[in-house]
């Protein structure tokens, strides 16, 4: 990889150790990626916050982070493990912890953002602009979706990239290389955002490369459409980016067969002890929708919704609403490896998100009932 | 005494005895990060420690936040002293070397087959080579 004067002055320490240590590992990651150079990034977003994704040796490692050090451009944070202003059944020795790495990172300047889902809480760079998006499903979206380019970044890339601003130029950086080599043909009709999560699921785990073909029609895809397919792809897989653009390669046709298969992998339960919502967070759609199915009814059991804090904040009807239905609303937090939800208190737990049943059954080790967000105010509302 | 050449990941220079793998490592899920010992029955180094050897093994899978069990077994006084991957090297590896300090060279290509556990080898990062020391 080939580096300006000012970038090899940097990784020999000449501005401190903060960028020594960043080019370092963006140098690193260039030499494995076959990158021929850095590139200048718009934005960068960070994952590696919930104590329970980085572990101690996280927690040691931005503490150790040369106190100087700050990022170059603009940056969010993906979730930590709970909601900061809610009285948590959370130990003393996880809360030290998360509230070191908050700590770190604020340190460094960034944004607390606390959500996955930043395409829809920001104003994000312009189409066709470089960025380091470090969460998974916000990576896919982004690429896919709104066509702003990123890898899809780890804890460390993009932490080094929002500190040094550049990011290794290759992958899903280069026009040619986001073209899909293996294309999924769905045979059914796809209604439900669940189903619109498996078909994700299973074209992340087919996927041989970092942009797989969805044979889709994009004009019927809302934002929780695109937005289910891209968690459900980032859950399963390398990949990091779908695009329908038709063009000659291998074609994969998912169906009934299919999609049962990849259902029957996650669904290991009838019934949910717990409702859950909230793997991405949901974004302000995803919010009047379930207000709207849910309204002048109760849950019948306890229900949890993960969503950005700016959405509390505005006065929303719809949240207000959810209280009422008896939701308990949680932010700065999602499902993916939270603390609280365990198998101590629920054997099983409902909800529409692949992402969020990935993580129960894989991390919490909790068994999941995987249905649409419209059959499960039907089951468990009244 | 084997010269191969090798791809430089991460810088620096390192010898010691040689620990091989055909299967991948999933950092994050399989070590016992005060003794640096792998702890999954299924994989061939079970129970065997990385603490001062030079890893040769094909890659690392699974989340990309494996990365911080290298930096974990660097500050536990457990990490290899180098590290070569026979496929392409991942970016857990790449970025866990590069944060922790550990020599690590990309070495797709090469042949390791004839290669037994705990011969001396040294890898040279900077200079590009991969050096074989027959007994």
């Amino acid at each position: 990889m080939e580096l300006t004067r000012e970038e090899e002055r940097a990784l020999q320490g000449e501005y401190g150790d903060g960028l020594k240590l960043a080019y370092k590992i963006l140098v690193s990651i260039g030499n494995a990626n076959d990158a021929t150079k850095l590139i200048s990034i718009k934005w960068a977003h960070i994952s590696g916050v919930n104590f329970n994704t980085i572990g101690e040796a996280g927690v040691r490692f931005l503490s150790e982070l040369d106190k100087e050090t700050k990022v170059t451009v603009t940056t969010t944070l993906n979730p930590m493990g709970f909601d900061s202003k809610k009285d948590n059944n959370i130990s003393e020795d996880f809360k030290a912890n998360q509230h070191s790495i908050i700590n770190s990172y604020l340190s460094l300047g960034v944004i607390p953002s606390f959500t996955c889902i930043p395409y829809e809480i920001f104003t994000l760079p312009k189409k066709g602009e470089i960025v380091s998006f470090a969460e998974s499903n916000a990576a896919v979206f982004i690429n896919s979706i709104l066509g702003i380019k990123t890898n899809k970044e780890s804890s460390l890339s993009s932490l080094a990239s929002a500190i040094t601003g550049k990011t290794p130029y290759s992958d899903l950086l280069i026009d040619d290389l986001r073209t899909p080599t293996t294309s999924i043909k769905p045979d059914i009709d796809i209604q439900t955002e669940s189903d619109f999560g498996l078909l994700g699921y299973f074209a992340g785990k087919i996927a041989k490369d970092i942009c797989v073909g969805l044979e889709i029609n994009s004009e019927g895809l809302d934002i929780i459409k695109s937005k289910a397919i891209s968690a459900g792809i980032g859950t399963s897989g390398m990949c990091g980016m779908f695009s329908n653009k038709n063009n000659d390669c291998e074609k994969i046709s998912f169906g009934q067969t299919e999609l049962t298969q990849v259902k029957d992998e996650l669904n290991t339960a009838e019934k949910g002890d717990l409702i859950v919502f909230g793997s991405p967070q949901l974004g302000l759609e995803e919010i009047n929708l379930l207000g709207h199915l849910t309204e002048r009814k109760k849950f019948k059991k306890p229900c949890l919704i993960f969503c950005p804090r700016s959405l509390t904040e505005c006065n929303n009807k719809m949240i207000r609403k959810l209280k009422k239905a008896g939701a308990d609303i949680n932010c700065d937090s999602c499902t993916c490896l939270t603390p609280l939800i365990t198998k101590n208190d629920y054997d099983s737990i409902v909800t529409n998100s692949i992402k969020c049943a990935y993580y129960m059954k894989h991390a919490n080790k909790i068994d999941v009932s995987l249905k649409d967000m419209k059959s499960i105010t039907k089951e468990y509302c009244e | 005494m084997r010269k191969i050449n090798c791809k430089k990941i991460v810088g620096g220079k390192a010898q010691g005895l040689a620990l091989l793998s055909n299967k991948p490592l999933n950092m994050l899920s399989m070590f016992d990060t005060k003794t640096g010992q792998i702890k999954d029955k299924d994989h061939d180094l079970f129970n065997q420690t990385l603490k001062n050897k030079i890893l040769i093994f094909p890659n690392c899978i699974g989340s990309s936040v494996g990365a911080y069990i290298f930096y974990s077994l660097k500050i536990n006084d457990v990490s290899p002293k180098a590290v070569i991957c026979t496929n392409k090297c991942d970016i857990i590896t790449a970025s866990g070397c590069a944060i922790s300090d550990i020599p690590l060279v990309d070495g797709t290509g090469a042949s390791f087959e004839s290669l037994k556990n705990n011969t001396k080898v040294t890898v040279d990062a900077d200079k590009q080579i991969i050096i074989i020391h027959t007994v």
